[in-house]
């Protein structure tokens, strides 16, 4: 866009979204007033599940890696069982099995659902829309380092990029290295470095 | 459920194509990998996307997969993998499974 110092482009107004529910926000609509109605779940208690959800962030998992980092043995227990070990830390997995794959010398690990958009919402939040598009879904199983290359995230030839394709029960996240020149540094700063897109596994860590 | 592999067996996908709810991706049928680990046994999606039990529960693997046997056309690297969920009723011992179905 070119700063020519006028205000030429015009401002149609975006059209409004409200055009009547799809057949499946209909259904939802139908089968939460029922539940209510019948008194299975509350309001109340719709309201605090969707809050809970929304209140979960890529910041728990960053906790999570930070003191992976900084604690060997906690590292060794969270790639034995992630659930549990995120469970030390106060966040509740819910029904999730964590697996946990650890980038590592000349490996590079990178997640994806193909068959629907799975991904470990209990600890880093909602997934962006690109992980739940058919073409990520796709692409980063069939061509991972052109879909990397496109994050930016560029990998040695000589080093193995391992997509795991979550198709069942478990979900994944991936532990980057830690970045070189942060010896000394506190989990908290270290946490500062961690992104969500590098718990996906399609960047690096910030540098410090 | 007693599981049928461990780590490290070879194992072959099953060259088959049922009706229904799968969880087992077309890009790894028929084709060859090894167990990295069992997850243990889970409620059969297969059945549950139909409203029923799930029962018996089935072992569930993470396979490994060379990326060129599942493209063998793929310019990719050679160390480059894939590793994909799979519950035992689609698994077979590799040495005993036919060739083909690629």
């Amino acid at each position: 866009m070119s700063d020519t110092g006028q205000h030429s482009h015009d401002h149609t107004p975006r059209p409004d979204q409200d055009g009547p529910p799809s057949y499946y926000q209909a259904m939802e609509t139908a089968v939460r007033e029922l539940l209510i109605e019948k008194g299975v779940v509350t309001a109340e208690e719709v309201r605090a599940a969707v809050e809970a959800m929304d209140a979960r962030s890529p910041a728990q998992g960053a906790r999570v890696v930070a003191r992976a980092w900084s604690d060997p043995k906690f590292k060794a227990r969270l790639l034995k069982d992630g659930s549990a070990a995120c469970a030390e830390l106060g966040i509740d997995m819910g029904p999730t099995h964590l697996v946990v794959v650890a980038n590592g010398d000349k490996l590079h690990n990178v997640i994806v659902c193909t068959l629907c958009s799975c991904y470990p919402r209990f600890l880093i939040g909602l997934p962006p829309d690109w992980y739940k598009a058919r073409a990520y879904r796709s692409r980063v199983v069939r061509e991972p380092r052109a879909v990397l290359g496109e994050f930016g995230t560029e990998i040695p030839d000589d080093w193995e990029v391992r997509v795991h394709d979550s198709t069942a029960d478990m979900r994944y996240m991936v532990l980057p290295r830690r970045p070189e020149g942060t010896e000394g540094w506190s989990e908290e700063q270290l946490a500062g470095l961690v992104t969500r897109d590098c718990m996906i596994g399609v960047t690096l860590p910030k540098s410090p | 459920m007693t599981a049928r592999f461990g780590p490290g067996d070879r194992v072959r996908v099953r060259w088959a194509h049922p009706p229904g709810h799968i969880r087992t991706p077309y890009y790894v049928r028929g084709k060859t990998g090894v167990i990295e680990r069992i997850c243990g046994s889970f409620r059969d999606p297969e059945e549950l996307a139909y409203a029923r039990d799930g029962q018996p529960e089935r072992p569930l693997y993470r396979v490994h997969f060379d990326r060129r046997t599942l493209w063998p056309d793929d310019q990719g690297r050679a160390k480059d993998g894939v590793e994909v969920e799979i519950f035992e009723p689609w698994l077979e011992p590799a040495d005993a499974a036919m060739e083909g179905g690629t």
